[in-house]
This record gives C-alpha cells, structure tokens and sequence, in this order.
C-alpha cells in the first residue's frame, strides 16, 4: 500500500517537475521572439519549411473533406427538401470545427514531427552543444523562430482548408448533384458570421498553432540523444498534439459557441 | 602545476553528480596556458563532461573552475557567452550545422556575432580552409564529408575566431591512419603557430601522448598522476601502468564486481537439483 501511494505521488511529482520544465522552456522561447525582428530570414526560412511545405496535404485533405461534408449533408437534406442549404452546413462545419482541427491533426503529424525529429537530431550530432560553445542561443537561432513560424503558419493553414473544403463541397454539391450554385454560396455568405464562425475559427487555430509547436520543439530538445530516444521523442509529439488539438477544441468550443 | 600562475584553466575540489552516480569527488587539475594539455582516463570517468563543465554548458555541484581568471558558474548568461567567444570546441561527431555548406558552416560564428563585410568573411573562411586542407570542398554539405574531414572542417570553425583555448573531445576516434596522422599535425601545429592553449581528452594513448606537454589522469572523480608523457611513462602507480600499457587485469580487474563465482555456480547446481 504505501509502495503504491509512494509511486503515485512520485509521478506527479515527475509529471509536476516536466511541465514545470516546459513552462520555463516555453518562456525562454518568447523571451527569444524578439531576436527575430534582427533576423527576418530565420523567420521566413521557417515559415517555408512549417507552413509552406504543410501546404499541399492541407489542401487536398481539405478539397476531400469539403466534398464528403457535401455528400452526406446532400443525402441528408435532400429528405427535408434543404439540398440548397448544403454550403451553408459545409462552410460552418468547415471553419467552426474541422478546418482548426482536421488542420491541427495534420499539421502535428507532417510539421510538429519534423520538428522534433529536427532538433533531436540536432542534439544527438551535438549541433546544439556546438552552438552553445561558439555563443549562438539556440533558443534565438532554433527554437524562436520555429516556434514564431508554427504559431503562424497553423491559422493560415486552416484557413485555407477550409477554403479549399468549401470550394471541394461546391465541386461536389453544385457540379455533380445539381445543387444551384447561387443559393450554395449565397446561402453560405449569410448563414456564416465573419467574427464569430470565422474569426473563433481562427483563433482555435492560433491556440492549436502555439501548443503544437511548443510540443514539438520541447520534445526534441528534451529528447534522449539516440536514435531511438528521438524516435520516441517523434511518436510523443503526434499523441501529445493530436490528444491536446482534441481537447483543447472542446473546452474552446464549449467557451465559444 | 598547482599554484602555478600560468595556468589558463583551474578547476579545484570539483564534485558532479548524475543521478545517484558521483562522476567527480573533489577533482582538482590545471590547464597551463600555451600548452597541448591531454585528460586520459577510462571511458565514462567523465572527460567530455569535464569539457562541457569548462564550458559552462554544465553546472558542478560543489568546487570551483576558472578560466582565465573567471569563475565559469558565476558567469552570467551575457558573460558566459563572452567567454565561449574565446574558447574553440572540437566535438567529437564535428558538430557541423547539416542545413549549410562547410563553408558557410565557417563563416557562422563570423555572421553571427560580427558584422564584416562579405568579402572579409570570405576571406577568412578561405584562409582556416586552407590551414586545414579543406579550401577544394568548401561547397559540399557536411553530410558529403568523410569522418576526418568533417572533424577538420568543425577545427576551421573552432579557429575562425582566433580562440585562446581549444577543447577537442576524442578527436582521433574512428579516424584512419592517414586521417590521424593529419589531425595530430594540425592540433601541434594550431598549438605552436597560433600560440594557444589546447585541451584533448583522448583514449588514443600513443597519439595523444605524442604531441602532448601535459597529461592528467582521470578515474572515478579524482586525478590518479598528473605529469609530463615522460612523468607518466615512468610512473610506479600499478594502474597507471596497466592503463599505458593496456593489461586486461591489473588493479582495474577484469571482472567486473559480481558475487563468488564457485558459490553463485554451486548454487545455481543445488537449485536445478532440488
């Protein structure tokens, strides 16, 4: 009994002491942001390889997201005689929930990998310790401005997906169903509030950016230098984005809608 | 060379500690200044982690290490990072950033901390190239780079900045004759040309001994004989000599500690026959 209490209270103390660690960690990084207004091509490099290079999964998850909402939507409301109103429940599932989420799922797994398989590699070949010793902060030079870029490139990216979703459900409901292409979109422009469906859209993807790439770069710069520590270190930062984009969507889901 | 004036680097009744593992108990060891000074030891007795605590990328528990008349764990981040502008590191694996060319990986630490003009840096770029041999490869990525090439590329580096002292971390490990060869003409060479400090620790016995001025013997967090190659050669201490000389038993036993052999069999008999 008391080994059992003694092991639970040593894994919170554990669990207390790493988010501990990530917090500090987390504060030296945007401690660092303002490094980049001397160093704008750190930034836009970053943004190249985050955002840039997320870009083509995004938009094609996107268009197929956007087409599948169509279909069963058209299936459902043709019941009802609402077929019409087929982009207007594409475009608010779209930029209310699974453009910020579908996003954020894609996002952990093509960039929030990358950049933890980056900086453990970058530990494991000593690259991080060679900074230090030739006086470069890898907080300025590594961490600030992959972070600055994630935090970035995420609302973007789910914007565009569900751009690209509500284009995919107009390809679908209007070319091939038949849908009229006035009510699609003109039905869609009224039923969809620009500070409320689109901006608390935005601002889930923002909050998503942020915690996806603090879990990426703190999982690599905290990873164990060896091939399978960063290995593992990699697998860690998709469980722990994806479950924290599923969690925080609810919580900010019930605050704002 | 304790108390002597001319050191560069003094580390004294230093303890560090890793978990429950105590990696120094009070070592105490001087660096002279303009010498190539070698810490032998066997592996994991803490060499790269002695390295990394004169660097100041580690923290002692206890004891003090002052380069240069500054005591590293009182340094402030800023002044911390003053002095490492002053010390060059040779990492084992090179350390070389993958991202960019050798060349641009010499000219780094030049576009990070000074602001000359374009045709400078690549002047001196190409001058630490060409002290190392390397001027004919200075577009390739550090990945196209053998192993002793990328060791001489990351020596560039650490001279870009005219470093009072250099810190090479196993440098000849992994390397090929020819390879050696090159790296210990180039380390006495940094030495005795440029005038600085160079700090080695080394498993390579016989190459490391042969440029060295100095040389520390490191085990289980203490100095075990400390002195020239000639000192430590000549030296009575029985682990001293099975360490130069590589015995496989000797006060460093073969085995490693284990219960009595004849009893741990005997009772491993006695319990398949029961």
């Amino acid at each position: 009994m008391i080994n059992y209490v003694a092991g639970v209270g040593r894994y919170w103390i554990d669990f207390l002491a790493s988010v501990g660690r990530a917090s500090l960690f987390l504060l030296n990084t945007l401690t660092a942001l303002p490094s980049l207004f001397r160093r704008p091509a750190l930034l836009v490099r970053q943004l190249h390889a985050i955002g840039v290079m997320t870009l083509s999964i995004v938009l094609v998850s996107g268009l197929f997201v956007g087409m599948v909402l169509a279909l069963q939507g058209y299936n459902i409301l043709i019941d009802f005689g609402q077929e019409n109103r087929t982009g207007t429940l594409v475009a608010l599932t779209l930029v209310r929930e699974l453009g910020p989420v579908v996003t954020g799922l894609l996002f952990a797994g093509r960039a929030g990998s990358a950049i933890t398989a980056e900086i453990g590699l970058m530990k494991a070949t000593e690259q991080l310790s060679g900074l230090e010793m030739m006086a470069v902060d890898p907080f300025k030079r590594i961490f600030a401005p992959r972070f600055l870029a994630g935090f970035m490139a995420m609302p973007m990216l789910a914007a565009m997906f569900s751009a690209v979703g509500a284009c995919g459900g107009y390809l679908l409901a209007v070319v091939a169903l038949g849908v009229d292409s006035g009510a699609y979109w003109s039905l869609m422009q009224s039923a969809v509030n620009f500070i409320y469906d689109v901006g608390n859209g935005l601002v889930k993807g923002t909050v998503f950016g942020f915690v996806i790439t603090w879990i990426a770069i703190y999982q690599g710069a905290e990873s164990i230098p060896t091939s399978e520590g960063v290995s593992r270190a990699t697998t860690r930062t998709v469980v722990y984005s994806s479950l924290a984009v599923l969690g925080l969507d609810f919580l900010l889901t019930a605050i704002m809608f | 060379m304790h108390g002597d004036n001319t050191e560069l680097v003094r580390v004294r009744d230093l303890h560090f500690s890793r978990g429950t593992k105590h990696i120094f108990r009070g070592l105490s060891v001087d660096i002279p200044r303009g010498k190539i000074t070698t810490i032998l030891g066997p592996s994991g007795t803490g060499k790269t982690t002695l390295l990394k605590l004169i660097g100041g990328q580690l923290r002692g528990n206890q004891g003090t290490i002052h380069v240069d008349g500054l005591n590293v764990a009182s340094l402030k981040r800023r002044e911390l990072y003053q002095l490492r502008k002053r010390l060059g590191m040779l990492f084992q694996s090179g350390a070389l950033l993958t991202d960019l060319s050798v060349f641009e990986n010499i000219a780094f630490p030049l576009r990070e901390h000074t602001d000359l003009p374009e045709k400078l840096i690549s002047h001196l770029v190409l001058m630490r190239l060409h002290a190392v041999g390397l001027r004919g490869v200075r577009d390739l990525s550090p990945a196209e780079l053998s192993g002793g090439m990328a060791r001489r590329a990351a020596l560039a580096r650490a001279l870009v900045f005219d470093p009072m002292m250099i810190m090479y971390d196993e440098p000849f490990t992994g390397q090929d004759p020819i390879s050696m060869g090159i790296l210990i003409e180039l380390i006495k060479t940094v030495n005795k040309a440029l005038g600085i400090t160079s700090l080695m620790v080394s498993h390579d016995l016989a190459e490391s001994l042969s440029i060295s001025d100095y040389a520390v013997i490191i085990s289980e967090g203490l100095v075990v004989e400390a002195g020239t190659p000639e000192q430590l050669r000549s030296s009575k201490s029985e682990w001293v000599q099975q360490f130069l000389q590589g015995k496989p038993d000797g006060p460093v036993p073969f085995q490693a500690a284990a219960p009595d052999y004849e009893t741990e069999l005997l009772g491993s008999l006695d319990r398949s026959g029961s």
